[in-house]
């Protein structure tokens, strides 16, 4: 694996924004909030964390991935693209009909990705799954799961905490993506999910005293130098997120959870985000 | 008349086919003394995973199971698989066509003192409605064995329903995934049926001849695939069609087989199953007979139907 240092990574991210927006803009649909808050976890953990190999997509051993807030599809789809699991351009059919990239990811039919997902909640019991059969296999691989507020909002992802704290596989990493704005409002309006670290504690999770900034690349290997000390899992890492990150008027808001990019966003979101992307690469 | 129970059949099956299948894996949702597939715990506790009251998660659980060349069995009552775990076989399980066995036990009014909480008469609707899944209604506790070995040698989801109580053992040929079996042949009249009214249907065939009416009767034990050929054969043969079911007459049996002949040949049918109600606690044998399903009960619609189509 090439490997990047972490500004190389920020500046990865942010690329993987400017993408991920203009898709969005020439589609007419898709979920820029939640694409960008992920923007950072994703693409760490594709190009420093996992053990994968895009040229043998199922080889058993491979590190899975589910990314259970499915809506964030756009940005998972452009990591998968630059890794070499879908051809360049593929990201410009999103959401086309006949093509391999779904409106919400599509195991079936899109190369890399472990699980469909779409319907909230799901992802946490598929991954405790895998890595319940992980733990029987020689050459264990690790089970990820990116979660959003909607996801917890769910109860089945607590049936699933639940479940994992008595079956306790050590493979098994929740990263929560907690941008703490879901589709109708604020997530402490809709459905409030704070003392969350004291709620995983509760649930025999392994769980740092603290969130970590998860846009902030230095930050997110931080929280994976706190997970490799855990000997036993479960385990969960928090990151502080911002939905719609990187452009003002979508920051923090759940007006920009779903809503379509039109000409005169794109012309005000490009901007900024080449601002910063110029910032990473100078550096 | 010797009886078997199916969950018995299950759980021994189960522990049978584990000695030599090690990617079987069995999960249930803390009902496993009761549907038996804690039988299968005993045997191999590191294979089987009690995921306390909580369907939904198990299922999930099993298709994580699954996209990792393991073959999970999830076991519960079928009323709360169908229901409390409808998005779950919906969107993951059978979306992505994994290769999960949805074993249902407590079907139908098999549950019969618990009440309409715990009885399972929409499962067959819901469950033949989603693509890629395999539905089977195994009629006696062989043919649940011969069901779960076909189940977990195909690729794809498969839901097996099971009736709580011991039911009579029949001469007949084990279920076959996309088989009926023709059970007895006659002229006047089809019945189609599948579970435990098999039994009840023989019954009634044997009164029908009394009366001069030949019934052809066909187990349609696998639901889905439905063996179409033999429905048509047969209703071309007898010119009308009786289905029986332990299940709504909405969305199971009856509508299968309807959908498959208002397509090509339009007969005169009835339908004997439960009619749009909720049901209620009782012995089971009483509840069957006081929703509808009973020998008197087939042979009278049989016999009307026959009158209305030699009119």
């Amino acid at each position: 694996m090439k490997t990047h240092t972490n500004k190389q990574l920020q500046a990865l991210a942010q690329q993987f924004r400017i993408d991920v927006i203009e898709t969005l803009h020439s589609k007419g649909t898709g979920h820029w909030g939640g694409s960008s808050s992920v923007a950072e976890i994703l693409t760490y953990l594709y190009f420093k964390q996992m053990n994968i190999r895009p040229e043998q997509p199922d080889w058993s051993d491979r590190d899975r991935l589910i990314l259970s807030k499915g809506h964030a599809s756009p940005m998972l789809y452009r990591i998968l693209e630059e890794k070499g699991y879908l051809k360049k351009g593929t990201l410009s059919s999103f959401r086309d009909l006949n093509s391999s990239l779904q409106g919400h990811p599509c195991m079936n039919k899109t190369s890399g990705v472990e699980m469909s997902t779409g319907a909230l909640g799901h992802g946490l019991s598929v991954g405790l799954g895998m890595s319940l059969m992980a733990a029987r296999n020689e050459h264990p691989f690790k089970t990820f799961v990116i979660v959003g507020e909607g996801c917890l909002n769910e109860g089945q992802s607590w049936e699933a905490i639940m479940a994992a704290g008595k079956f306790a596989p050590k493979d098994l990493v929740l990263l929560v993506d907690y941008n703490k704005v879901q589709l109708d409002g604020h997530s402490k309006d809709i459905m409030p999910l704070d003392p969350l670290v004291d709620k995983f504690k509760a649930f025999n999770w392994n769980v740092a005293n603290q969130s970590f900034n998860g846009h902030d690349i230095d930050e997110i290997e931080k929280s994976f130098k706190w997970l490799n000390t855990q000997i036993s899992g479960p385990s969960v890492i928090i990151y502080d997120t911002t939905k719609g990150k990187g452009v003002d008027f979508t920051e923090d808001t759940h007006i920009w959870h779903g809503s379509p990019v039109g000409d005169e966003h794109l012309k005000k979101a490009l901007p900024q985000l080449k601002t910063v992307l110029s910032k990473w690469e100078d550096e | 008349m010797e009886t078997k129970g199916m969950r018995d059949a299950f759980g021994a099956a189960l522990v049978e086919i584990g000695k030599s299948n090690d990617k079987l894996m069995v999960l249930d949702a803390d009902v496993s003394s009761s549907t038996r597939s804690g039988l299968f715990g005993k045997a191999y506790p590191d294979r089987f995973f009690n995921v306390g009251v909580a369907e939904a998660n198990m299922v999930d659980i099993a298709a994580g199971m699954a996209t990792c060349g393991y073959r999970p069995v999830v076991s519960a009552f079928a009323i709360f698989l169908a229901l409390k775990a409808t998005d779950q076989i919906r969107n993951v399980v059978c979306y992505n066509n994994l290769n999960v066995i949805i074993a249902g036990g407590y079907s139908g009014l098999s549950d019969s003192f618990d009440g309409a909480s715990h009885q399972s008469i929409t499962d067959l609707a819901i469950m033949r409605a989603f693509p890629n899944m395999t539905v089977l209604v195994p009629a006696h506790a062989d043919d649940v064995t011969s069901a779960l070995e076909q189940a977990l040698n195909i690729n794809g989801p498969v839901y097996i329903r099971m009736c709580r109580n011991p039911s009579p053992v029949l001469n007949k040929k084990p279920l076959m995934i996309g088989k009926a079996e023709i059970l007895a042949e006659g002229k006047n009249v089809t019945i189609g049926a599948c579970g435990i009214t098999i039994p009840m249907v023989l019954e009634a065939a044997g009164l029908l001849a009394e009366k001069g009416i030949a019934a052809d009767v066909l187990d349609l034990g696998s639901l889905k695939p439905l063996d179409i050929d033999a429905i048509l054969t047969s209703a071309k043969k007898t010119g009308c069609f009786l289905t029986v079911e332990e299940h709504s007459i909405h969305g199971g049996l009856g509508s299968a087989v309807s959908e498959v002949l208002v397509k090509s040949n339009p007969v005169p049918m009835d339908f004997v199953g439960i009619d749009d109600c909720f049901t209620e606690s009782g012995p089971y044998v009483d509840l069957l007979d006081k929703y509808g399903i009973s020998v008197t009960a087939i042979v009278a619609k049989a016999e009307a139907l026959v009158g209305k189509t030699s009119q």
